[in-house]
Parts: structure tokens; C-alpha cells; sequence
């Protein structure tokens, strides 16, 4: 058993080494300078950095009630709705890129789309940075929806109604005793969510495009490098994508652990 | 005091219907019944947790079957303690009257006495994790004393407890609820613990509650 799960990391490590060795071996430090000193470059860094965030936010806010709702209540129709929030998770994500195109653009009819009343009131979404962050948050929000579910799944009821029979309401006790026993899972859902967002490409691609310093992410200019034969950028984005993610997901733990792992005080 | 009349109360699957019975102001009253009887069910009705088909429930001479659960001045403290895992002993002792909002020099004054009086000073600024099992139920209790409740609902509170721990946390309850005049509902399956702490016995008998 433990040498499966040996091999599986070997395989993580030897692809994350392959990138390193490519890197090394092939970009010279000027070459590095020189991508980074590209306009394109440093707004897809940004902008990546900007649309993770806000999905991320997004996702939190929207995956706390759901997964509450799902973990404590018994309702017509939950399982129905309980597969319906997993379809993200298992749809290829160009079908949910091509879907939010049709979303917007064919309904509720060709002549007059959604994408057509929001621009009436000044709000383009479809090749815009809100196609970034709605795309990114149709996939995401569903995998913090299932960690947060998961996370009131193991916190005991029982709590809850201690608090209100010591006079909390229903809304009191889920903030004063739900909401800092869930913290961690809160914490791994957001974490989650802005980690899936950068790896998140073809339904950027799809609804959002790839438009240079509009609405090009990190992950769309390894694709552009990649297609225009430049592999050594390419390398060096994906580089520093693991680079970022690793930093997050390392400091969100950390500040994780510092505020609630003691054994003594809040 | 504590009036049951003509209670009917459905969880799940589960109904318990016509249960009746009273326990005086200041009286420890024990239900006792087999695993599954409703002894459970009938507690959390009484807390303002479950909710009641038909029926009445007085406490303290007033009719609190339809006000919820922190309208009705109890204390509860369940089977396994259910501690917050986030907050220290200090923080549980004083989470009633904080959330009832009384002064902060009051609440410190309150922490520090329950403290002592259950034996957990040296536990304040310890967090529930690495608690023994009979000091997680001291804490749930002073948690469950804090705002002074006339009425106590305990639902096995002493099933997971070593017999050492058992025997001193039979004779803190009796003293503290003695002391304050406070009125017990207490739930077990444990015929010696029933007969160590209580003045009133009952026993559910075939869906009905009869006093033994």
C-alpha cells in the first residue's frame, strides 16, 4: 500500500523536477528577465492573481449556507440538487466554458441575450474579466460547496443546540459556535477554490478567450506559449504557478496552525 | 419545577405519545428507560429542541411549550459534554451570560466562582482537546450554570466516566443543584446511578412514563 502511494509521489515530484530541469537548463538569466519584463506577462500575473482572489471570496461565501444547508437539513429533492452541485466536478471544462457561452449569448433568445441586457446597464461578461471569474467559480465553488459540506458533516448538532439553550438563536449559535469550529474547513475551501482557479483553463478559454492583457491568466499564456513554440516561458510560467500555489497553500496553513491548533487560549 | 402533561413528540420515525409527569421546584428527578425508549426525546422536547405535537410543558409555573430554547431558563448538558473545540474553559463558562449580556465584571465574578465551585480554575485557559473525560463534564455543567437556570436537563451525563470520576461527579451535582435549589431532569439507564442522585424516579414503560 505504502509503495503505491510512493510512486504517486514520485510521479508529482519527477513532473514538478521535469519543469525544474527544462528550466534550469534552458533559460539563461537574461531570458528570464526578459519575460518577466513582458507587458503581457506581468498583467496576466496580476490579473490572475486578481480573478483567483475574487473567485475565491466568491466561492467561500456561497459554499458556506449551501454546505450548511446540505450537511443539516432533510429537504424534497436533496439528492437531486446534492449530484446537481458535483456536475461541475465531473463535467470536461470546455462543456462548462461552452455552456456559460450559450448561457449567455443564446439565452433567453438570440436577439436578445443576457449578455445583451447586461451591457445595457454597462456590464460586459462574455471576453471580459467577468467570463474569467464567472468560469473559474462555476468549477470552483462546487469543490468548496463539498469541503464545507464534509466540514459541518463532522461537527456535532449537539453544539449548536447548546448554544441555544443558553440563548443564542438559530443565526447566534451558527456564527458564535458553527462558524469558528468550521474555520479550518473555511480556511481549505478558500484555499482550494483560489488554487483550482489559477489551474483553471478551458472554460476561460471558451467564455473568457485568451486576449492579451485583457483577459489573458497564467494559465492561458502557458497554452499561447506552447502553441507559438516558445516552451522555455511556457516553462517558466508553469514554474512559477507551482511556485504561487505552493506559497499558498504553505501560508494558509501556517496561519491556519497559528490560530487554532493550541491546546491553550482562542 | 417541571410539568409534563399529555406530551406527544415525534423524531424521525420515532413517536412518544401522552407522556406525563412532574418534578417539584428544587427536585432531582431520573428517567430511566432501555436504549431507544425516547428518554432523549422527551429531554429535548423539555429543552425547546425538539418540537412538540401536543401537549404542555411548564417550568417553573410557566406554559414554555412554544417558546424556543433559550427563552425557557434551563441549563443542558448532553451525554459527551459537546464542548466547543475552539473555546477555552474560560470562554465556555462565560459564553451564557456574554451571550445574555451581562456586565463584564459580572461575568469574570461568575467565571471565577463556578470555577472554584467545580473544582476547573486550573483549566481556564485550557481549550476542551486533551480534557479528561470527568473534567469535560464539569466544564459542560459550568457551562450549563453559568446564567443561573431554575431547571437542569442531563442527558447521560456520566455514562463515559471512570466509577472514581462517576462517585465525585454524583456528589458535585447533588451539592450544586441542592445548593441553588435548581430542578433536575436527569436521564439515564444506570438503576445505581438513579437511586445515588435522585428524589423522583420514572420510568418509560411501553411508550408511557410511569413513576417507579
Amino acid at each position: 500500500m505504502a509503495s503505491l502511494a510512493l510512486m504517486y509521489l514520485l510521479l508529482i515530484l519527477l513532473m514538478l523536477g521535469a519543469d525544474v530541469w527544462y528550466g534550469f537548463t534552458n533559460v539563461s538569466g537574461s531570458e528570464l528577465a526578459r519575460i518577466f519584463e513582458q507587458e503581457s506577462v506581468r498583467h496576466s500575473i496580476l490579473l490572475t492573481l486578481f480573478t483567483c482572489t475574487v473567485t475565491a471570496v466568491l466561492s467561500v461565501i456561497v459554499s458556506v449556507p449551501t454546505g450548511y444547508l446540505l450537511s443539516r437539513y432533510r429537504f424534497p429533492g436533496k439528492l437531486f440538487i446534492d449530484a446537481i452541485l458535483d456536475m461541475p466536478i465531473v463535467l470536461p471544462p470546455l462543456v462548462v466554458g461552452l455552456s456559460l457561452l450559450l448561457l449567455f449569448n443564446k439565452l433567453p433568445s438570440d436577439a436578445l441575450s443576457f449578455e445583451d441586457l447586461l451591457n445595457k446597464v454597462g456590464i460586459k461578461v462574455t471576453f471580459n474579466v467577468t467570463a474569467i471569474i464567472l468560469a473559474q467559480f462555476s468549477v470552483a465553488c462546487a469543490f468548496s460547496v463539498r469541503t464545507m459540506r464534509n466540514t459541518f458533516d463532522q461537527i456535532s448538532p449537539r453544539t449548536e443546540q447548546v448554544a441555544q439553550t443558553l440563548g443564542c438563536s438559530r443565526a447566534g449559535a451558527f456564527f458564535r459556535v458553527v462558524i469558528p469550529e468550521a474555520w479550518r474547513g473555511i480556511s481549505t475551501a478558500g484555499t482550494l477554490a483560489w488554487t483550482r482557479s489559477m489551474g483553471e483553463f478551458g472554460p476561460i478559454l471558451v467564455f473568457a478567450g485568451a486576449i492579451p492583457r485583457k483577459t489573458e491568466v497564467l494559465s492561458s499564456t502557458v497554452y499561447l506559449e506552447i502553441s507559438t513554440g516558445s516552451l522555455e516561458t511556457a516553462v517558466i510560467v508553469s514554474l512559477m504557478m507551482v511556485t504561487i500555489a505552493v506559497v499558498v497553500l504553505v501560508a494558509v496553513r501556517m496561519w491556519d496552525r497559528g490560530n487554532k491548533g493550541g491546546l491553550y487560549h482562542d | 419545577m417541571i410539568k409534563v402533561s399529555d406530551l406527544t413528540v415525534r423524531a424521525g420515525g420515532f413517536r412518544i405519545s401522552d407522556v406525563s409527569f412532574e418534578i417539584p421546584k428544587g427536585s432531582y428527578g431520573v428517567l430511566m428507560g432501555r436504549t431507544g425508549s425516547g428518554k432523549t426525546t422527551i429531554l429535548e422536547a423539555v429543552c425547546g429542541l425538539k418540537q412538540v405535537l401536543s401537549g404542555t410543558i411548564e417550568l417553573n409555573g410557566e406554559d414554555v411549550t412554544w417558546k424556543p430554547a433559550g427563552a425557557r431558563g434551563i441549563g443542558f448538558v448532553p451525554q459527551d459534554g459537546s464542548l466547543f473545540s475552539t473555546k477555552t474553559v474560560r470562554k465556555h463558562l462565560s459564553f451564557g451570560p456574554t451571550v445574555h449580556s451581562w456586565k463584564m465584571e459580572d461575568v469574570e465574578a461568575r467565571v471565577e466562582e463556578l470555577s472554584e465551585d467545580l473544582g476547573i480554575a486550573h483549566l481556564l485557559d485550557r481549550k476542551p482537546h486533551g480534557l479528561s473525560g470527568g473534567e469535560r463534564q464539569r466544564v459542560a455543567l459550568g457551562r450549563a450554570l453559568a446564567v443561573r437556570p431554575g431547571v437542569l436537563c442531563l442527558d447521560e451525563p456520566l455514562s463515559a466516566l471512570d466509577e472514581e470520576t462517576h462517585g465525585e461527579l454524583i456528589e458535585l451535582l447533588k451539592k450544586v443543584t441542592s445548593d441553588h435549589e435548581i430542578t433536575v431532569l436527569h436521564i439515564t439507564h444506570s438503576r445505581r446511578e438513579a437511586e445515588q442522585v435522585g428524589d423522583l424516579h420514572f420510568r418509560i414503560e411501553e411508550g408511557k412514563v410511569v413513576t417507579i
